[in-house]
């Protein structure tokens, strides 16, 4: 017998995953949950039938989306983290001493429930004393906050979906007036090959613009996600990431796989059609 | 004619539409698609399940003119679905049951007591019959500019002036959700012998839900024109004209009245969607309003607690011109963030890709609907808060002149085929009006045919013009020129 989980990636191409056996399905009041156990990424998490991390390459994207960040702006106390039910942004999070305050905002309760239970390699930190967990729609949470967060990291599905409304001008300036002076919007930001995705990153990267004077796009190699080529926005009032203290962060000691302090450095050079697409997003 | 039983669950044109399609028929009738294959660009864009339907009336699909088996059938259910005696499917737009509703009581030279806000197809209903309106001016809220229902009082004196009027006509509710007080106005009317009218273009949620404002049926008129397309979720131009259980009107007449202006080729994606809206509502009606309110109290209070934008609801709810609040309606005051309605509603298209139903000078109104999902409302809020943020000033001030009560000196018939000349609208302030100049929507004139052009009202077409409201009603597509009678 061969069981197999496919994803369609674009209207003609589909990844496909050995599949051991089938952990978890449900159906919460947002989405379907599922969680897969696979001989060549072990368990994974997939919503709406969409992947979203799995326990062999989850480390690639929570730490691009945690320690590019945390690395340019070291005074980082208190952040504010969207989506992210899985925990593996929080994990990344709790390994800075100096981060006194994390508010983690997930719309969708029984993720957490889930990932808890069976995917306990991202979920493990979800209970360290500095994390407050919230049930309910991101763009409603920052909507009523002004000035208090030194870092927003909005780690969400797909803008089709439960994370329609993280992808929009009013969300993006609702998170502006969330930041204080040197804030920092991180958000996953899709992919640029597929036509589709790349369409939801130009809209993103246009509309972050309209608010931040630092706006940038950094990119990942994650083997599950389309294409396997991954953006994020990296988008402050103040900080440019490229004028980090490298030595500094190396002190600290964190030991990471993927991310490093050269890497850092090297990606923000994106390739030309990506910069291309970027510069018709706004020129559009 | 068989015996056809009451069944809300049932959708008799929905039924006979899917046997015609299960028959495979060969069409050597129009239209001339030949269900899509005649036109396959616009069958790739429509689909092909509509294309199928887009079909000509036949023996086993009925005629809308003369309905004798499945329209017929549909019409009995939707009239005991709304409370009424009698339903017609409507496929010309609510403004064909608003002029059927007036031409069906009334004719030429006949006096009809009317409400000055009323949308402009009531106002081409007397153009085209002859028939006077007699104009009760309907109250306004000063700090919204909006204009209100009718004071009982006010409709007591018109009819007690009019004693020969042939009918009283109500908005129920009107656009921003106000409801006069029609159970008494409908006695008060039929005790002088007079038929009542009702446009409900804006309220077919009230048969259905709890705690609503009485519908037009409930309350004992004789008419009502119930647009299904605005809430009731049927699709665009399709509408209910209903004749009240008790009314002394028969089907033949009103037909032949709807007859004279409908088409002959009645769409049957229109009347499929009528009988299926009608049935889903029927049987979820109660739950669906419930979840319409409960999406709109929702927003109410998140876009209350940004500050300085006023979501209004039954509070203001006063005994009088203001009977009752329809609280599925969201409208907002947004002049105290310094920006008027329309800028309001332009910054929500441009900049955050949210579609309002309308923008006025002082105001925003949402359509809510069983189709919001609760993200949207999430967003609409968020952006109204993004909206103060980003560009709100000082309180805009009041406006005292959002509504303005006309001088009548000749009918709508006299002035639109009378002897006229063009002016500058700038220019005219004096002259009989042959036009209408009215921002869409709401599509209330602000100035009718037959109606003095005053400084007040010129003052107030600038005004609208100025701050990007959508106007229309001249023939001058710019609006800069106006017919007036010639002096």
């Amino acid at each position: 017998m061969e069981l197999w989980f496919s994803e369609y990636h674009s209207k003609g191409a589909k990844m496909s995953i050995l599949i051991d056996k089938q952990l978890y399905s449900g159906q919460s009041d947002f989405q379907r949950i599922d969680v897969f156990e696979s001989p060549e990424f072990g368990r994974f998490l997939t919503l709406d039938g969409l992947m979203m991390l799995t326990e062999k390459d989850e480390f690639m994207y929570h730490e691009m989306i945690t320690h590019v960040p945390m690395a340019s702006n070291p005074a980082i106390k208190r952040v504010l983290v969207i989506g992210a039910g899985d925990g593996g942004t929080v994990r990344e999070l709790t390994r800075y001493e100096t981060v006194e305050h994390i508010d983690m905002v997930e719309i969708d309760e029984e993720v957490v429930d889930v990932c808890r239970k069976y995917l306990p390699q991202t979920a493990c930190k979800l209970d360290d004393p500095r994390v407050h967990l919230y049930f309910e729609d991101g763009l409603r949470y920052v909507r009523t906050k002004e000035n208090e967060y030194d870092l927003i990291i909005v780690d969400s599905t797909d803008p089709f979906g439960p994370g329609e409304g993280l992808f929009t001008s009013e969300f993006y300036g609702n998170c502006y007036n969330a930041l204080t002076e040197n804030g920092i919007l991180v958000n996953q930001h899709e992919s640029p090959y597929y036509e589709e995705d790349a369409k939801a990153m130009q809209r993103a990267h246009k509309r972050i613009r309209e608010f931040f004077p630092v706006c940038g796009v950094y990119q990942a190699h994650i083997p599950t996600y389309p294409s396997g080529h991954w953006l994020f926005g990296f988008a402050s009032k103040s900080i440019d990431p490229l004028s980090f203290d490298a030595d500094r962060w190396n002190s600290l000691g964190i030991k990471t796989r993927y991310y490093n302090t050269d890497l850092h450095k090297g990606c923000f050079s994106i390739p030309n059609y990506v910069k291309e697409l970027l510069e018709d997003a706004c020129s559009n | 004619m068989g015996v056809f039983s009451l069944d809300q669950n049932r959708a008799p044109i929905y039924e006979a539409l899917n046997r015609y399609n299960e028959a495979r028929v060969v069409p050597f009738d129009v239209p001339g698609h030949k269900h899509g294959k005649g036109n396959p660009l616009l069958t790739d864009f429509l689909g092909q399940t509509c294309m199928n339907v887009d079909v000509n009336s036949m023996k086993p699909l009925d005629n809308l003119c003369h309905p004798v088996s499945v329209i017929r059938d549909a019409e009995r259910l939707a009239a005991e679905a709304f409370g009424a005696g009698l339903c017609f499917f409507m496929v010309n737009g609510t403004t064909s049951s608003v002029q059927s509703m007036v031409l069906s009581v009334c004719k030429e030279g006949d006096k009809i007591i009317i409400p000055r806000n009323v949308h402009r197809s009531a106002i081409n209903a007397m153009i085209i019959s002859g028939v006077k309106p007699v104009y009760v001016n309907p109250g306004v809220n000063h700090r919204l500019g909006i204009p209100l229902g009718m004071s009982v009082k006010d409709v007591e004196k018109a009819i007690l002036d009019n004693p020969d009027a042939k009918a009283v006509f109500v908005n129920n509710p009107t656009y921003y959700g106000i409801c006069s007080d029609l159970s008494k106005i409908v006695r008060l009317a039929h005790s002088h012998g007079m038929k009542v009218l009702v446009d409900e273009a804006h309220g077919t949620h009230l048969y259905f839900g709890e705690n609503m404002p009485v519908s037009a049926m409930a309350a004992g008129a004789d008419m009502a024109a119930v647009s299904m397309h605005k809430t009731g979720g049927s699709l665009t131009q399709s509408s209910f004209l209903l004749v009240g259980k008790n009314a002394d009107l028969t089907e033949g007449h009103v037909r032949a009245i709807i007859n004279l202006t409908q088409t002959t080729s009645g769409s049957y994606l229109l009347l499929s969607s009528l009988d299926i809206a009608r049935k889903y509502y029927a049987t979820k009606g109660k739950e669906l309003c419930a979840q319409i309110i409960k999406s709109a109290e929702y927003a109410r209070d998140e876009i209350n607690k940004i500050g300085g934008y006023y979501a209004y609801s039954d509070e203001l709810v006063n005994g009088d011109d203001i009977f009752a609040f329809d609280k599925t309606k969201l409208s907002v005051y947004t002049r105290d963030i310094g920006l008027a309605g329309i800028e309001v509603y332009d910054r929500l298209r441009d900049s955050y890709d949210i579609q309002m139903e309308l923008g006025d000078i002082g105001n925003v109104l949402a359509i809510i609907s069983p189709g919001d999902r609760w993200k949207d409302i999430e967003r609409l809020v968020s952006a109204l808060s993004e909206i103060k943020r980003r560009f709100g000033k000082d309180s805009a001030g009041r406006i005292d002149h959002e509504y303005i009560n006309p001088q009548i000196v000749l009918s709508p018939k006299e002035a639109f085929y009378g002897d006229q000349e063009v002016l500058p609208i700038m220019e005219s302030a004096g002259r009989i009006s042959c036009e209408f100049v009215m921002c869409y929507p709401p599509g209330i004139p602000i100035i009718a045919p037959g109606e003095l052009l005053t400084p007040e009202i010129l003052e107030n077409i600038d005004y609208s013009k100025k701050r990007g409201c959508f106007m229309t009603g001249t023939e001058d597509m710019n609006i800069e020129k106006i017919r007036v009678i010639r002096e």
